[in-house]
Formats: C-alpha cells, sequence, structure tokens
C-alpha cells in the first residue's frame, strides 16, 4: 500500500482566520463556565471577535471567524448539531447579516458600538424565531421577549465598547495588536 | 483615554432606540395579553361565553352541584365549587389569555380567550 499524502494549502488568510476563530472559540468556551439566570442570557463575548475581524479584515473573514466558532465551539462543548447548536448558528446568521447591513452606516457617526448593538439583537431575534417555530411553538415565550431585549441592549454596548477599545490600542490592549 | 469618548453621535442614537425598543417590549408583552374573553364549559359543552369588562357570577350545574363563576375587575375565577379537592377554586384569579381553572370532578372550566388563541401546551 502507497501512502498518500494530502497536502492542504493554507494561504496567510487562512492562518489570520484560523487564529482569530482560535480566540472566538476560547472566548465561547470561558463564557459557557459563567453561569446564567436564565438560559440563553449570555455575554456574547465571542461576538468581540467577529466586530473586530470585521473591522481589520471585512465581512467574509468575519462569516468565516463566526460560523468556525459556532462550529468548532459546539464539537468542544458537545452540542453540535442539537438544538442548542441550532441556536447558536441561528443567532450568528442572524447577526452576521445584520452586520452585512449595518458595515454601510457611514463610520464618521456610527461605530463599533452600533455594530455591536445592532448585531446582539439580531442575534437574539434569530434565536427566538428559532425557539417559537421550532422548538417551543408557545405564546408564553413572548414574556422572555423583553427579558431577552434587555440582556441584548445591555451585552450588545458592553461588547461594542470592548470592540472600540480594543481597536483603538492604547498600552493594555497590546496584547491584541501583537496577536494580529 | 477613556471609552465615553469612542462612543460616537450615532451610537448613542442607536442605543437610545434600542433602549426605547426595549421598553416598548416590556410595556406592550407584559402589560398586555390580558384576556377579553372567557369561556365557561360545563360536561364539555360550552355553557356560557362572557366578556371579563363585565362584572357578574354564573352559576354552572354539574354532576356534583352548581359551581359559581365570578367575573370581577377583568378577572375571572371559580368562587365556590362541590368538587372534593377545591383545586379550581384555589387557583383564585385568572386574567391573561390562555389561563384556565379547571373542576374535573364537576366537569366545569373556565378558560381565558386572548386575541390569539395560545397553545394549551407545550409541542416539544
Amino acid at each position: 500500500m502507497t501512502p498518500s499524502t494530502i497536502s492542504l494549502e493554507a494561504t496567510p488568510e487562512d492562518h489570520q482566520i484560523a487564529k482569530m476563530a482560535a480566540l472566538a472559540i476560547g472566548l465561547s468556551l470561558a463564557e459557557a463556565a459563567i453561569p446564567s439566570p436564565l438560559p440563553g442570557i449570555k455575554p456574547g463575548l465571542a461576538n468581540i471577535m467577529t466586530l473586530l475581524v470585521l473591522q481589520r479584515y471585512g465581512l467574509n473573514a468575519a462569516i468565516w471567524v463566526s460560523l468556525l466558532r459556532v462550529v468548532a465551539g459546539s464539537l468542544i462543548l458537545g452540542t453540535f448539531l442539537s438544538p442548542s447548536f441550532a441556536l447558536s448558528f441561528g443567532g450568528a446568521l442572524a447577526s452576521l447579516a445584520a452586520l452585512s447591513l449595518a458595515r454601510h452606516l457611514p463610520g464618521a457617526w456610527f461605530g463599533p458600538v452600533s455594530l455591536s448593538i445592532l448585531a446582539s439583537f439580531a442575534h437574539i431575534g434569530g434565536q427566538l424565531a428559532i425557539v417559537y417555530l421550532w422548538l417551543i411553538p408557545h405564546a408564553g415565550v413572548a414574556y422572555l421577549v423583553p427579558v431577552f431585549g434587555a440582556a441584548a441592549l445591555l451585552f450588545g454596548t458592553v461588547n461594542g465598547v470592548a470592540v472600540a477599545r480594543l481597536s483603538a490600542g492604547g498600552a493594555p490592549w497590546g496584547a491584541w495588536q501583537s496577536i494580529q | 483615554m477613556t471609552a465615553l469618548k469612542l462612543v460616537k453621535a450615532g451610537d448613542w442614537l442607536v442605543f437610545l432606540l434600542a433602549a426605547g425598543f426595549v421598553a416598548w417590549l416590556f410595556a406592550t408583552l407584559w402589560h398586555g395579553g390580558r384576556g377579553e374573553r372567557v369561556v365557561i364549559r360545563g360536561g364539555g359543552k360550552i355553557v356560557a361565553e362572557a366578556s371579563l369588562l363585565t362584572d357578574q357570577t354564573i352559576p354552572v350545574h354539574g354532576p356534583l352541584g352548581t359551581s359559581i363563576i365570578a367575573i370581577h375587575d377583568r378577572r375571572v375565577r371559580v368562587a365556590s365549587d362541590p368538587s372534593p379537592r377545591q383545586y379550581c377554586v384555589k387557583q383564585g384569579w385568572l386574567s391573561r389569555s390562555g389561563e384556565a381553572a379547571i373542576c374535573l370532578p364537576n366537569q366545569v372550566s373556565v378558560e381565558i380567550l386572548g386575541a390569539t388563541k395560545a397553545y394549551d401546551s407545550l409541542n416539544y
């Protein structure tokens, strides 16, 4: 039997995306350990990576990083193809869709905070749609919508400020600059 | 450099709009959903359909005796019932759409209808 060698050509961009995705996966794993009062309410720290990548490398890279994070993160957490995977995947697609529109906002007026808030509302909106249409088709879901909305506003804003701070640079944030 | 300086004018606008949206969600979804009409069944048949806006008392006759349904102040309850365990009476006042009280032994039930008919059970 002849040993076969398959070699994949990885471009520098591939390496860059893999590096960013690895950071995003790290954030989502760290976040999975944070206890939450209500399933589904999470800070969404990995979205910080998606936004930074969108800002530096454009939409395509952001889509790659976000979807790689969802798939690889779910493999590590053991939720791949489970309902919670469907929720992360749907949320990620919805927030990417929102970002693909919101990135055209004039940059002089709208910074990462706007993008982050819009993405986080799209994220929870997509997830609630999946919950209602597929998992729990019960009118009671509506009672939770305001709570999720408030969480989206809070974490969207906090993550947005984190992105703005990270991309603005400065001494404590040198780590982010050094890995690029 | 403070983090506040990184927030641009449009960001504040988006934040305020989002906050307004969340407030609106709370206002409509938490205080909405009030029922308008109540359906009272006895022995599987609809005995009465009444508006929650009119205060009244409706007697319903079942196999064990008479259950009294009371509507007061946009709420409804089973005021008295001959069933041994009194579950439906203890349930107290109902006001939201989809809520129901069932007096099984006397075959009487009260259910509040909303604008849309909610599912009566979870389906997974």
